[in-house]
């Protein structure tokens, strides 16, 4: 055997096991769920086939369908607002703390993070419930005469979201911004470029790739949470994760539950597809 | 003008991060039933309750177990494959790595949830070793694009150095690219032991009696607002503080 071909015999010897791993506990796990959501239920039985009607279903049924709609408008309202409190703070630890404290700075803003997550978003309800904090803080200043109700409301999820994403974001921003180097501002600035230009102009379209990456992250990891929309969301207005929960749990119905894995699947693989141009996901 | 807002933002940036931590934290100690104000007097009886609770704590030693051997299998695997799609040219390399990387981009819910209805028809229960598998499952793509990212060309040329002068395949990954690769390595194991972690839907899916911590504390939180909820909380936080502090300690003293 020659030694090329050696090499690449053991390459595949040492690639194999994670390929066997995901095979096995990703790709074919995916595929059985995606042969079950074309399956349905009869009493309490799946009956398998190929039957497109929990598709049918979920963009009919309107309750089903409002789910995906509201999963979609609060990934994309904590993405953006997520992306715009994230840059300045990013920038700020960058460009204006000290060099020797920027890493205790950062450290600092991504501290919470390691609180448990199902914890923090337990911690937000604190702060935010009819006798929290923020109500009884805003009542005793009296800037407010009754308690705001931001608990059980969209507004205490979104709330929820972004104060993770905003960490998650300065992190990768900061990565971006540090990397720059100041070169290119001071060339900017000696071509007569004012400070909002060489933003503008310069850095913004430099770090795209990142903020598209990290806006991406979050994307993903918003849209297919089930913990933050279930502890500060209520059950007023569900999302997409919290339906198919609910679809498993009380209804037992996993075809449809799949189905709805497929679709927000879907979605995901949409806003990829979006935002490809920009991407660097290997170099997360 | 500018500089005072910058500092003005920061401030406001840091009150918002750490609010609910500090409420959190403030209202473990909270000597009367309700984590809300006003605060009723200092106490640690939470903390003791917390402490002497059988089923979290069962569930802690869980969780533990299971984020320390799922992490070490992610890692060998993830290690083995960036070593190999690194060095070698494989047809089809590029798509071993997309599908290697591909779980990182699929929401845990839908693999907790494919993971679920496979082993319902293969006949597998759900239990710690099922969790411990799809933490591998999530884990794999991080470990593998961290160790990928830090292989450089200095690394290639002492690991072929190794091979001209007669060392084994084994021998180079044990004796070269693993200890060069070290920090590297280090990082994935420690993230990927705090995504394990932390992780909640995949244990909640796949577990049933025996289950880990965010699991308990999410029935916990079932039966309504509790400081003993806040006691846990302040704990793990608390513990997972202290593993970063060491970590940073021991990274910034391998740097100087």
């Amino acid at each position: 055997m020659s030694p090329a071909a050696r090499e690449r015999r053991q390459g595949w010897g040492l690639v194999a096991p994670a390929l066997i791993w995901l095979l096995a506990f990703f790709l074919i796990p995916f595929a059985v769920m995606l042969a079950l959501s074309f399956a349905h239920m009869e009493e309490r039985t799946v009956v398998h086939g190929f039957d497109p009607g929990n598709y049918v279903r979920i963009f009919t049924d309107w309750t089903m369908f409002k789910a995906l709609v509201n999963s979609i408008e609060i990934t994309l309202v904590v993405s953006v607002v997520s992306v715009i409190l994230a840059y300045p703070l990013a920038a700020i630890i960058a460009f204006r703390v000290p060099k020797r404290w920027q890493r205790l700075a950062l450290l600092l803003a991504v501290l919470p993070f390691w609180t448990s997550y199902v914890v923090r978003s337990y911690a937000w309800l604190l702060v935010l419930g009819q006798n929290g904090v923020l109500n009884k803080a805003l009542l005793g200043l009296g800037l407010i005469s009754a308690p705001l109700e931001i608990a059980a409301t969209r507004t205490a999820t979104v709330i929820g979201f972004v104060h993770f994403f905003v960490m998650l974001l300065t992190l990768t921003i900061y990565a971006n911004l540090i990397q720059l180097s100041p070169n290119y501002a001071r060339a900017a600035q000696d071509l007569g470029a004012g400070r909002f230009q060489t933003f503008r102009h310069v850095i913004l379209p430099l770090t795209l790739p990142g903020v598209v990456t990290g806006a991406f992250l979050t994307f993903v990891l918003c849209i297919g949470d089930y913990i933050t929309p279930q502890i500060l969301g209520g059950n007023n207005e569900l999302t997409l994760p919290q339906l198919i929960m609910l679809q498993m749990g009380r209804g037992g119905n996993f075809p449809l539950a799949s189905a709805l894995s497929v679709v927000l699947m879907l979605v995901v693989t949409l806003a990829y597809l979006l935002s490809a141009r920009w991407l660097r996901l290997d170099r997360v | 003008m500018m500089r005072a807002l910058s500092w003005l933002y920061l401030a406001a940036a840091y009150l918002f991060i750490f609010l609910p931590v500090a409420v959190l934290v403030v209202f473990s100690f909270q000597d009367g039933r309700l984590p809300v104000p006003p605060l009723q007097g200092m106490s640690l009886k939470w903390y003791e309750k917390v402490l002497s609770d059988g089923d979290l704590m069962a569930a802690l030693v869980n969780s533990l177990i299971v984020a320390l051997i799922s992490s070490a299998v992610a890692l060998v695997l993830g290690f083995l494959a960036a070593h190999a799609l690194a060095r070698v040219k494989l047809p089809g390399s590029v798509l071993m790595r997309v599908l290697i990387i591909a779980p990182m981009t699929v929401s845990t819910l839908i693999i907790g949830l494919g993971l679920l209805t496979f082993f319902n028809q293969i006949g597998i229960r759900p239990s710690l070793l099922a969790t411990g598998i799809g933490h591998v499952v999530i884990n794999l793509p991080l470990c593998f694009a961290i160790t990928y990212a830090a292989m450089g060309d200095h690394q290639k040329n002492a690991e072929r150095a190794a091979r001209d002068l007669g060392a084994s395949e084994a021998q180079v990954l044990w004796l070269v690219s693993a200890p060069m690769l070290a920090p590297a390595l280090a990082a994935a194991f420690f993230l990927s032991v705090t995504f394990s972690w932390d992780e909640f839907i995949i244990a909640f899916l796949l577990t049933r009696f025996d289950v880990t911590l965010p699991v308990e504390i999410w029935s916990m939180l079932r039966s309504g607002l509790s400081p003993a909820t806040n006691a846990i909380g302040s704990l793990v936080f608390l513990v997972s503080i202290g593993v970063v502090v060491l970590a940073e300690i021991f990274i910034l003293r391998r740097r100087a």
